[in-house]
């Protein structure tokens, strides 16, 4: 329905900076998750989509038509707040109804259209109930029937599955997005659940203090994260401070603090350059048996933690660092107890470099 | 400075010591059911029984109850017409009081706090000035006829009637629904404008429907005001007969038979139309299946909104304000003359006026007190449902009682019972008089505010090792603070205004309205500049005291956040 764009726009609340000179594009039809952690600015920014804020400065378009002075009702983006807001005084059905009755269809028309839409997310059976007797999930599924059955093009989920259980929480992210994909709509998806994000998300944005970190496709923002904060925030990795010992074309040797050194990409670092190694855990591997890898070296397991279909181990390599490790299938034979002593290592291509950060590191590692 | 240090702490730790042992006696059970039974005691036999006792002590006493024909087609009449009045004028007043309440709240701002303080002005303008104030206005030379000529004076009658009810119900009105819009969770709202409802489609569809119970409660509030107010009707009446002028006609010519029938049937048909009204509104749904998208799109632009805006506002000041404070408006002319020094320095008439000041504020501030101390326990009770559904269910009906008795039957009522009942000293039958006519006021608004805290919270505080009373202190007190000064507000106004029951009971002492009662009529001779003056100190001093509460209000609920 509409391509939407952010042309350096700000927006703040007094002197809090909510959102901080931000520019991106979302294409006609694409599943986005925002994602950041608490007081990021992610509701403001979906709230400046939807009209129901103004920018300070700056300019969203919608399909290249400037919208600041379009009021909300005049949008065509439903907001999805995260407590649903389902008319408390309305039936299911009334409810879903709202949308086109509001915009002026015939009663007739919008019942219709409100009972197809109800069918779609399975609920016609719970049509006449009020939204206090009906249960989180279903709640959450009126919510979102309430928004594709409004005419809109747009829908801006905020935390759509916040309010329920773990399980459920599962089970439904993917019905949602089908659900949305199939009907044509372009959704904003905000969340802080970086499983979420990347497993529905077409493009995933992420923020931090109301500027964006990192926007692109779950894929690469999680192989190659812009900076700490994003490896951090999406995947778990262990940081590790050192210096540029030398270069050899693509690679890089840096020794890391306690005098290890390992084999890194170089990208464009200098040498004597402070910098992090990032390595997520599922990347480092460990065994009893030489593994074939670029970085290797011996290692005594410190801490097991058991995570049902994987283990995370905790292993101080020579140096005295701990680094993490997380293997995963039911291999019964690669587990390992608190003591073993074990080879660990990782491909030099796995190894994520950063620049030291003019912060430090502990407050680039920040997430609230 | 030392010195004085260690004393301090000793007092201080004697009140935590005494504190602490209150709410160790709160955590059992007998404590509890002391209190409650006394509250609910104090409730039957100091706010209800006197209410009624005379009513039917009277129906029971006299030998033979017995209206001509002629007298009781009188009275059915003045009935129907109390009621038809009551209904349109709350009507009118919710139609004309939400557009205010909802300024006030949405246009947060220097003006609007202004006008939110304003709109409390006829609570403070005693009844009786509010009556003669009204007259004087509408009908009489100096008012509205001045401007306009005399062809658009209206005389009193059925439609000065309805323009007095319509300006003392007013801020009954804006004052509930302000507190019912600063609760509302606007994301209802926001959720239907971005669903493609304009403003007004938003409002009317979404909010006011979820807050249809604050709007039937503001509507039954004023609708049970303008069913008993006596005092202010009679001035503006003329010949016509309503429920309540019936009653002060039949008093004044002894028609002791049809004072009884008309306040039973009064009390009873009010009785009836509340439990009606209650029991029927929850039902009708109104589904919002018609919109009318391009008209009320134009209802939401900015010129209309301010068009709407304007009209409210007028309608306020032409027909609430002006009219109210009409009487006391040449104060203003004898601000500056040496009046105002005689009155200050307590000359001739002065000197009672202000002792009934004195005494009027010290009444007002009792009453509220004993209101606070009694009303809490009971507003508690209702709201949660102690010792049963059914007790409170009771309770909660009985609460209503002492507002829909119409004020002349409640005054004899009062009256008959105070002075058969008890040998208390007159001040204190007026200050207990004053907790009957309150009560409901304050009971209700709390009741309400407590039942808008989930249970939850005090669950959690009382499994976190919280004894009943430091629950109540430390969490359901600093959560209702704004509507126990709300209701304390209501309670001290009305006392300090009130001039019909009082009037009943007081037989030598003369508190500040019956005083200006006395100016008014002529009984005691004063200037007009003199009278104008005297209202004008009464409504000045409360609306200050009215303004100086709610700026404790208003910090108290910003602290708790």
């Amino acid at each position: 329905m509409a391509t939407i764009r952010f042309t350096n726009v700000s927006k703040s609340f007094g002197k809090v900076v909510a959102l901080d000179d931000v520019s991106f594009e979302v294409e006609d039809g694409e599943y986005v998750c925002v994602l950041g952690p608490t007081g990021s600015g992610k509701t403001t920014l979906l709230k400046l989509i939807a009209g129901l804020l103004n920018p300070d400065h700056g300019t969203i378009t919608f399909d290249g038509r400037p919208v600041n002075k379009v009021s909300a009702q005049n949008r065509n983006a439903v907001y999805v707040p995260q407590q649903y807001a389902l008319f408390p005084h309305l039936t299911v059905l009334q409810n879903v109804a709202f949308g086109p009755l509001a915009r002026g269809a015939p009663p007739a028309a919008a019942l219709e259209t409100a009972s197809k839409t109800l069918e779609l997310v399975r609920l016609t059976w719970r049509a006449s109930a009020f939204p206090s007797e009906l249960s989180g999930g279903m709640q959450q599924r009126v919510a979102l029937a309430r928004g594709l059955a409004s005419g809109a093009g747009l829908l801006l989920l905020d935390e759509p599955l916040g309010a329920l259980d773990a399980r459920l929480r599962l089970d439904l992210r993917h019905k949602l997005r089908d659900l949305v994909k199939n009907s044509g709509f372009t959704a904003i998806h905000v969340t802080h659940d970086q499983d979420e994000a990347m497993s529905v998300g077409d493009e995933i944005i992420v923020l931090r203090n109301g500027k964006i970190q990192d926007h692109g496709p779950p894929r690469r923002v999680y192989r190659k994260p812009s900076n700490i904060f994003v490896a951090n925030l999406i995947g778990n990795a262990s940081f590790l401070e050192g210096l540029v010992d030398s270069t050899v074309g693509e690679t890089a040797i840096i020794e890391l603090r306690g005098g290890l050194t390992v084999q890194a990409p170089s990208k464009n670092l200098t040498l004597t350059d402070p910098v992090i190694l990032a390595l997520r855990k599922e990347r480092l591997r460990i065994s009893c048996e030489r593994l074939d890898l670029d970085n290797l070296f011996k290692g005594e397991v410190r801490a097991v933690r058991f995570l049902g279909n994987s283990r995370e181990y905790l292993i101080r390599v020579p140096n005295g660092l701990i680094i993490a490790s997380r293997t995963f299938g039911g291999n019964e034979r690669a587990e390992y107890a608190v003591g073993d002593q074990v080879l660990a290592g990782f491909l030099e291509g796995d190894a994520m470099v950063f620049g030291y950060p003019a912060k430090g590191l502990r407050e680039e590692l920040e997430i609230e | 400075m030392k010195a004085t240090k260690p004393s301090v702490s000793a007092s201080h730790s004697i009140a935590s010591r005494l504190l602490l042992n209150l709410e160790r006696l709160s955590a059992k059970t007998t404590t509890t059911k002391v209190v409650y039974s006394t509250a609910i005691l104090f409730f039957l036999l100091i706010v209800i029984t006197p209410a009624i006792a005379g009513i039917i002590v009277q129906l029971f006493s006299i030998p033979r109850l017995s209206m001509s024909a002629e007298i009781w087609v009188k009275m059915r009449q003045a009935v129907i017409w109390s009621f038809v009045i009551g209904l349109s004028v709350s009507s009118l007043d919710v139609l004309a009081g939400i557009p205010v309440a909802w300024l006030i709240v949405r246009r947060r701002g220097r003006l609007t706090t202004i006008l939110d303080s304003l709109v409390d002005i006829p609570f403070v303008v005693p009844t009786v000035a509010l009556g003669f104030s009204i007259l004087e206005f509408w009908s009489n030379g100096g008012g509205i006829a001045q401007f306009f000529g005399s062809p658009y004076a209206v005389p009193p009658g059925a439609v000065l009637i309805a323009l007095l009810h319509f300006a003392f119900s007013f801020p009954v009105i804006v004052r509930v629904m302000v507190g019912e819009f600063l609760n509302y969770r606007e994301t209802y709202e926001v959720a239907a404008r971005t669903l493609g409802a304009s403003a007004f489609t938003a409002v009317r569809t979404v909010t006011l429907p979820i807050l249809r119970p604050g709007i039937l409660a503001a509507f039954l509030l004023a609708l049970a005001r303008s069913l008993s107010e006596t005092g202010a009707t009679i001035i503006v009446a003329g010949t016509f007969e309503t429920g309540t002028v019936f009653i002060y006609d039949a008093h004044a010519s002894n028609l002791t038979s049809a004072v009884v029938i008309a306040s039973l049937v009064m009390i009873v048909s009010s009785l009836v139309v509340f439990a009606l009204i209650k029991l029927l509104a929850p039902r009708i749904r109104v589904a919002p299946l018609k919109v009318w998208p391009n008209l009320e799109r134009k209802l939401s632009k900015p010129p209309t909104v301010a068009l709407r805006n304007s009209v409210s506002l007028i309608v306020f000041l032409l027909f609430v304000l002006l009219p109210c404070l009409f009487i006391a408006l040449p104060a203003i002319q004898a601000a500056s003359s040496e009046t105002v020094t005689e009155a200050l320095s307590g000359i001739g008439p002065w000197k009672a006026f202000w002792s009934s000041m004195f005494l009027s504020y010290l009444v007002a501030v009792l009453a509220t007190l004993v209101n606070i101390v009694s009303g809490l326990p009971l507003a508690i009770l209702i709201a949660r449902n102690r010792f049963g559904t059914r007790l409170a269910k009771i309770i909660d009906a009985l609460v209503d009682l002492p507002i829909v008795v119409p004020s002349l039957a409640l005054g004899v009522s009062l009256n008959f019972f105070w002075q058969n009942v008890s040998a208390l000293p007159e001040f204190w039958v007026i200050v207990l008089a004053h907790t009957t006519i309150t009560y409901s006021y304050f009971v209700r608004t709390m009741a309400a505010s407590i039942q808008g805290i989930a249970p939850e919270l005090e669950d959690a505080a009382t499994t976190l090792g919280g004894l009943p009373l430091r629950v109540f202190r430390r969490i359901t007190l600093p959560l209702t603070k704004y509507s126990l000064l709300s209701g304390a507000i209501l309670v001290f106004t009305r006392s300090v205004d009130e001039t019909g029951a009082t009037s009943a009971v007081a037989v030598t002492l003369k508190t500040a309205p019956i005083l200006l009662v006395s100016w008014i009529r002529g009984t005691v001779s004063v200037t007009p500049a003199e009278r104008a003056l005297g209202v004008g100190f009464l409504v000045a001093t409360s609306f200050l005291a009215l303004v100086f509460l709610r700026l404790i209000a208003m910090r108290q609920s910003t602290k708790v956040g």
